[in-house]
């Protein structure tokens, strides 16, 4: 196999951007968190390309990581949305700007 | 093993595209598991099979899962798709997407700029790097338990109904009861 | 005895410090007890100081007590130190007794009104400074019981402060009189340039050698010390501030603006004397301006309906007359009256205050009458004030005092025939104005009841003032009636003796008769005007020339055109000038920033989102190209 480091981290950098411009876009609550996601997955995966590059299994480890901590905040991240959704009534986050001036 | 490496990854960007131009939630995570399958793909080639079924098993199968649910909880209804539509223009998309054409100009140049280094076909067993993380990552490894215990109590406390004060003066005999 | 000269000084300064830091948490019994005490224990010591001082001194010799050195800066080292001669006994007399007297009588005026701590706090902290004033040693000293005098003016004549009309009367009797100091102060820088030394005693011994007769120094200096006298003395063309200045209360008037303050620029003038006689012109001005106040008060006196603004006018003339003394070089005529005005303008004033107490602030004459029964003792101690003040022949004191001024008006060196004339017209005047004044307030039909009726405190001043405007005059009797020269033996200690050119008996005894002839028409035409006629219960009607006078020769107006508009016009130019664009631009600029920062916290996740993108490139950038 002949594929650089380079293609890989550039794999992970478009994914990591698509996310960043998901979350700059959408309005929608849960679609930033989403789009959070996808930033996560992508920086993990840039995490393993250069396990795999140096042949070890730190990138795997990781990976493993932020794995756990993506995992807790999206649970946390949930609940908050469930809290607010509540609060605002609706998926709007530009309401929630009472933290204003 | 370079043909499964390119077709995954084109679908895994594809995937996330779609999965972020859509205006209904459930279709956007749908979009967002079959990019984290490509993503799945694309980690055994790179010779990580531990990882790469982590990423399907927690990833795919319990985050994704979880939000699907709250989604389902949420029970938005027509109102905010028509809300959706109003919100998700075509001239919003300009912005951002300056912004990201610039970061990617950025770390392409990185990359161009950076000693070549294959990425090789050598499986990393998961007895490797299970010996890393008691040895070595031991610390981190209860770091991320405690993560874990907080997300936990975190998410039960804030996802309590909050209770109604009455008045003492208007709580009726069912309330005191 | 004589030791305890600063102790004189010292008391009233005492006694006001003691009710600042005390004041409040004393009674008001007590507060009464503190400030009457100080003085009455000052006019106890001066006569105790004065007996000791002139016990087996027969030349008036000065005793000099020196306290200790204020300051050595480059030269210019006074110290604090008490200078005790003839002239300055004279007035710590007149300041102390006078003083006591009025702080006796203002325990009932002011016993209802709240600020009764204060007022002796004011009052105490202003006899300390006149007395300070007097017995100075040198000009610095001097200057600074000058200034505190005019502090405590300022404070005691805007006393009842929530009236914004007496704050305004108080700033401008400071700011006339300011125009006087500032005059003054360069005065002094001449005099320190000169004699590299501010000690009077060493100016008044090195001056004729160093300056010759009429040279421009002496001439500037003369006119400078001229110019501080004005302002303080209320005179041409200093004099507009003074019937304002009755917006105090009575008491201030009777001790301030009548027999102490006003007549501080008469000390300076006799104090520095040689410096006058060595600049005649400036001697010849004095005269001048004295002879023309005296006649412009007394036109204006005659016109007031106030009775109190009829009293300041009344001590402006007066005071005209010892300046016209001072000019003619009759040093110790003008010392003399300014003792005896003292007793019955005292006197005047505090019969005033009693009238505008009882009548519940009832200021204009022509509201008042009758009271002749229902204040009587007010009434016998107020007439004979008057008659002292119109110099009613031979009984009174003011009569001695005024004669010898008239007579050396026109007898001494530097006295001329226009100059008697002139004082001859303002007798005739003071009469005139002092008996309608009495006619109006205490005659005719009551148009109002008295309210309280003085006690005690009140009356016992009014009556040793009385008794003093009558025998006070007895201690110096002219030539042709007696030549007891008691006074101005003690005042020519110190003060060089009159030069007279006319002598003869014969002329002076004429003078004397047409001058006693000139006071009781006066007293006549007013009795025919003012006696019994019945006058509305209003301000009179005035034609123009009246209305005139009642201005005060519209003085006001002239100043305010000259020189309060233009400068009013020129500060409302400056008010937004350059300088002031700067520092507005500075705010203005720091407004700007401020809400283009403000508009950065909008409370938008997306928008901070935004700002993180951006900053990370930025930073990438930085990092790869620099």
């Amino acid at each position: 196999m002949n594929i650089g480091i380079e293609q890989g981290m550039l794999l992970a950098a478009v994914l990591f951007l698509i996310g960043l411009t998901g979350l700059l876009v959408r309005r929608d609550i849960v679609f930033m968190l989403i789009s959070v996601e996808i930033m996560l997955n992508a920086a993990g995966l840039a995490f393993i390309v250069a396990g795999s590059a140096w042949r070890q299994a730190d990138g795997q480890v990781m990976f493993l990581f932020i794995l756990t901590m993506a995992a807790t905040e999206v649970a946390v991240g949930l609940a908050l949305i469930i809290q607010l959704f509540m609060k605002l009534k609706s998926v709007d986050i530009d309401r929630a700007n009472t933290m204003k001036g | 093993m370079n043909t499964v490496f390119y077709i995954s990854s084109a679908l895994a960007v594809f995937a996330t595209l779609k999965a972020i131009t859509n205006k209904v939630a459930i279709h956007a995570l749908l979009y967002f598991i079959v990019s984290l399958l490509s993503v799945a793909v694309v980690l055994f080639v790179l010779g990580a099979p531990f990882v790469a079924a982590l990423e399907v098993i927690i990833y795919a199968g319990a985050i994704m899962v979880l939000f699907v649910f709250v989604i389902m909880m949420l029970n938005l209804g027509r109102e905010t798709l028509n809300d959706e539509s109003g919100m998700l223009k075509r001239e919003m998309f300009i912005g951002p997407s300056v912004i990201s054409t610039l970061l990617l100009a950025e770390i392409v140049y990185m990359l161009v700029h950076q000693t070549a280094m294959p990425l090789s076909l050598k499986t990393i067993t998961p007895a490797e790097v299970g010996q890393l993380l008691f040895t070595k990552y031991m610390l981190v490894v209860e770091l991320g338990a405690f993560l874990l215990m907080s997300g936990i109590v975190g998410a039960y406390h804030l996802g309590q109904k909050e209770k109604l004060v009455h008045h003492r003066f208007l709580k009726t005999e069912k309330d005191i009861a | 005895m004589k030791e305890l000269l600063w102790l004189i000084v010292a008391l009233p300064f005492a006694g006001s410090l003691l009710l600042i830091i005390f004041g409040t948490r004393l009674s008001r019994f007590l507060c009464a007890i503190i400030g009457v005490g100080s003085v009455s224990m000052s006019a106890v010591l001066t006569l105790l100081v004065g007996t000791d001082f002139l016990c087996g001194n027969p030349d008036g010799k000065a005793y000099v007590e020196t306290l200790w050195q204020w300051m050595n800066v480059n030269g210019l080292s006074p110290d604090v130190a008490f200078h005790l001669d003839t002239v300055s006994l004279c007035f710590i007399f007149v300041i102390t007794f006078v003083g006591a007297l009025i702080h006796l009588y203002s325990v009932q005026f002011m016993w209802k009104d709240e600020g009764l701590r204060r007022f002796f706090i004011y009052m105490n902290l202003f006899v300390g400074f006149m007395l300070t004033l007097v017995l100075a040693d040198n000009m610095l000293l001097l200057y600074l019981g000058w200034e505190g005098v005019g502090l405590c003016s300022y404070l005691l004549i805007g006393f009842w402060y929530q009236d914004p009309a007496n704050g305004y009367a108080a700033r401008k009797a400071f700011i006339v009189t300011r125009v006087g100091d500032l005059a003054m102060t360069v005065g002094l820088f001449v005099l320190f340039l000169n004699f590299h030394t501010l000690n009077i005693q060493v100016i008044l011994t090195a001056a004729p050698g160093t300056w010759p007769v009429g040279s421009g120094v002496a001439l500037a200096t003369a006119f400078l010390l001229l110019g501080g006298a004005l302002g303080k003395s209320a005179q041409l063309p200093l004099q507009t501030w003074l019937p304002d200045a009755m917006a105090g209360p009575s008491p201030v008037s009777a001790l301030i603006h009548s027999a102490t303050m006003v007549t501080a620029g008469v000390y300076l003038i006799a104090r520095t004397h040689v410096l006058f006689e060595l600049a005649p012109l400036a001697m010849a001005v004095i005269a001048f301006i004295g002879a023309l106040t005296l006649l412009v008060a007394g036109l204006a006196a005659l016109n007031q309906h106030d009775i109190k603004k009829v009293l300041a006018y009344s001590t402006i003339s007066q005071i005209g007359y010892m300046f016209l003394a001072l000019g003619v070089g009759a040093w110790s005529a003008a010392i003399f009256h300014f003792m005896i005005h003292a007793f019955f303008k005292a006197l005047l004033f505090l019969g005033a205050g009693i009238v505008i107490w009882a009548l519940d602030e009832e200021h204009n004459m022509f509201k008042m009458g009758g009271l002749w029964k229902k204040l009587p003792v007010t009434f016998w101690t107020f007439l004979i004030g008057a008659a002292s003040l119109s110099a009613l022949p031979l009984i009174t004191a003011g009569f001695y005092s005024k004669d010898k001024i008239l007579w050396l008006s026109y007898a001494s060196d530097k006295g001329s025939v226009w100059l008697w004339l002139a004082a001859l017209a303002g007798a005739f005047l003071t009469a005139l104005y002092a008996f309608r004044m009495v006619f109006l307030t205490f005659f005719g039909e009551a148009k109002k009841e008295p309210g309280q009726i003085p006690g005690l405190l009140m009356t016992i001043p009014l009556f040793v003032l009385a008794v003093l405007s009558i025998i006070g005059g007895f201690i110096e009797l002219p030539g042709d009636l007696g030549h007891f020269t008691l006074f101005s033996d003690f005042i020519e200690k110190t003060l060089p003796v009159t030069a007279i050119a006319i002598t003869g008996h014969y002329t002076e005894f004429a003078l004397q008769c047409i001058s006693a002839v000139v006071a009781i028409a006066g007293m006549l035409v007013a009795y025919i005007y003012y006696y019994n006629k019945p006058f509305p219960a209003t301000e009179p009607r005035r034609n123009r020339l009246q209305q005139f006078l009642y201005l005060g020769w519209n003085f006001d107006l002239l100043y305010n055109t000259i020189i309060v508009q233009p400068i009013v016009f020129l500060s409302a130019i400056d008010k937004n000038d350059f300088i002031d664009k700067c520092y507005n631009g500075l705010a203005a600029l720091t407004v700007q920033i401020h809400s283009l920062l403000s508009a950065m916290q909008n409370g938008m996740v997306r928008r901070y989102a935004v700002v993180l993108a951006i900053g990370a490139i930025i930073t990438l950038t930085i990092i790869f190209y620099l």
